[in-house]
């Protein structure tokens, strides 16, 4: 599975990042370097063994789906880089 | 001054807190300069919290277990109103609308909280170098780094600007640094200290824990932070011991080498100080035994895919739209649509660590891939995890070096980036199984530059942990 500067724009574009030309050859490099070393662990036979998604046995972890209030709206608008009448102000969503 | 006699004094009223904040402030303010450990100093709050103290004094009211102890705090954990950036250009104007648990702990325990340290970007790195606002120098040696990305805080213990420091790991990030600059720091098993309010980087590996001087105040600090928080989906019910109350050696104490823990290409005077502690154990009668940990070489691998995946998902939230940079209102950029906003936003707003690790996870698992690349390290991640477990029938506590080599030089890994992964080897295992890690100074090289030294144990045992390392502590004495 050789990568290729194909590769390497659209999972820029996934990611939502812009590389310039240079930074796509330094990125494919990076990145051929690493998914190289990562090879190795063809080396073992897994076919049996359980994936582990965290260290502990923790299952479902849920909470009662109950409302409380919450004041804290104000402060978190604060950091809104564009506001208006209390909404996130994004550019146009839909044509 | 360590913690817990800066809290005997402080509830006592032998010393003023105010003073105490002056000087911290002032010596900080000097000397910082150069190390640049701290990137927000919180001095207006520390004061009124010093006066809020002084009132409990006057009033005999109940005093926390951190009673005037100053703290830093690595950047990727939220303190209301305070700015909270994780080293990086997105969050470089974002204010914490709410505290983490930690914080909320730090607070109810009394502690007085100076600054917020420096880190490197969003915790992905092992030198503090891709830190937006500047490197932090290893204050043992200026030309030199810290470790990573817990470097501030690290940094910080190391000057004596606080006796107390919070930073997170996730591959290495407290133990790492605090071996590099001579000091002691705790990853605590995985569950135990709530993230709620830490900056996800890995949320299955991510871990908060403290830097001492010591392990007395270590215990001490994992008593005020650690416990279950139901705001937190993986924290872990159950009581926490009281750590403070060392035991005595165990005379059944086995203590487990692993072989694959001495390689080709570690520095020889880091390899025969670890020796020399293991050989100065084994007079004092602690029996020594040679395990293997044989998935060890894999670990770098299985951490460079599960790692970067989940930054993938947990740094997709950083679009511009509710906090942080956004692109083209400050700066000059030109966005054409919503998508060029995204994409400007986050190509401006992140370092060049962050955006490969970015790539590398979103590759991972992209369609196709990841059956190859995630569930495959997701398996060899179970077996690096059984070696612990076979390994603790036949040992108690694992003995390692923490990094095979003393501090290098800033920009020596930079050009290569699986260079710097790689040095990394001996304490990434421990996040992908969960369990504790803690690394203690055990002397210096011929260059002056300290040694660390990694002991590990089953989960949750932070109390046989904490005892071993006071007893290494007391017993053999290093001079540092």
């Amino acid at each position: 599975m050789r990568i290729t500067a194909e590769d390497i724009l659209k999972i820029a574009s996934l990611a939502r990042l812009e590389l310039t030309p240079e930074e796509v050859e330094k990125m494919l490099k990076d990145m051929e370097s690493i998914l190289g070393y990562i090879g190795q662990l063809n080396e073992l036979n897994t076919e049996d063994i359980a994936p582990t998604a965290h260290s502990q046995e923790l299952k479902n972890v849920m909470r009662e789906d109950l409302v409380s209030p919450f004041s804290g709206r104000e402060e978190i608008m604060k950091n809104a880089p564009e506001e208006e009448d209390g909404y996130f102000r994004v550019k146009r969503v839909v044509d | 001054m360590n913690a817990i006699e800066i809290r005997k004094q402080a509830v006592s009223g032998d010393i003023s807190l105010k003073d105490m904040l002056d000087k911290i402030y002032s010596d900080i303010k000097t000397r910082d300069r150069e190390i640049n450990a701290f990137i927000t100093l919180t001095e207006e709050s520390a004061y009124l919290q010093a006066a809020a103290l002084k009132k409990k004094i006057e009033n005999k009211e109940a005093k926390g277990k951190l009673f005037g102890v100053p703290v830093a705090v690595k950047d990727n954990m939220c303190l209301r109103g305070v700015r909270t950036t994780c080293g990086s250009k997105i969050l470089e104007n974002y204010i914490a609308p709410y505290d983490a648990a930690v914080i909320e702990k730090l607070k109810k325990e009394d502690a007085i909280i100076v600054g917020k340290t420096n880190m490197d970007e969003f915790a992905m790195g092992s030198s503090t170098e891709t830190s937006h606002f500047g490197i932090t120098r290893n204050p043992r040696d200026l030309s030199r780094i810290p470790g990573g990305s817990s470097g501030g805080s690290a940094a910080a213990i190391a000057a004596g600007f606080v006796p107390v420091a919070l930073g997170s790991d996730t591959g290495g990030s407290i133990r790492q640094p605090a071996s590099l600059c001579g000091v002691y720091g705790l990853k605590p098993t995985y569950g135990l200290v709530s993230r709620y309010g830490l900056i996800a980087f890995a949320s299955s590996l991510d871990q908060i824990g403290p830097f001492t001087s010591n392990t007395e105040d270590m215990a001490l600090v994992l008593e005020a932070i650690a416990g279950y928080d139901n705001r937190d989906s993986t924290s872990c019910p159950g009581s926490i011991p009281e750590y403070s109350k060392m035991s005595d050696l165990d005379p059944g104490l086995t203590v487990g080498i692993p072989k694959e823990y001495f390689i080709d290409g570690m520095d020889k005077e880091v390899e025969d100080r670890i020796r020399e502690v293991i050989e100065r154990l084994k007079s004092s009668g602690v029996k020594i035994k040679e395990i293997s940990l044989p998935h060890t070489k894999y670990a770098v691998s299985v951490y460079y895919i599960i790692a970067p995946s989940e930054a993938s998902a947990n740094l997709a939230r950083y679009d511009g739209v509710k906090y942080g940079f956004r692109a083209g209102i400050t700066d000059k950029t030109e966005t054409a649509d919503l998508l060029d906003v995204y994409k400007k936003t986050r190509t401006i707003g992140f370092g060049d660590e962050v955006k490969r690790r970015i790539m590398i996870g979103t590759y991972a698992l992209s369609a196709g891939y990841y059956d190859a690349y995630y569930r495959k390290a997701q398996k060899v991640r179970t077996l690096i995890k059984r070696d612990f477990d076979n390994a603790f029938r036949e040992c108690q506590i694992i003995l390692t070096p923490t990094t095979p080599e003393t501090a290098f030089r800033f920009g020596e890994k930079t050009g290569d980036p699986l260079k710097m992964y790689l040095s990394d080897v001996f304490t990434i295992s421990c996040n992908l199984a969960g369990i504790p890690g803690l690394s203690m100074p055990v002397g210096n090289d011929q260059k002056g530059l300290p040694v660390g030294m990694q002991l590990l144990a089953p989960h949750f045992k932070e109390q046989e942990l904490l005892s071993f390392a006071h007893y290494i502590e007391k017993t053999l004495d290093y001079e540092l």
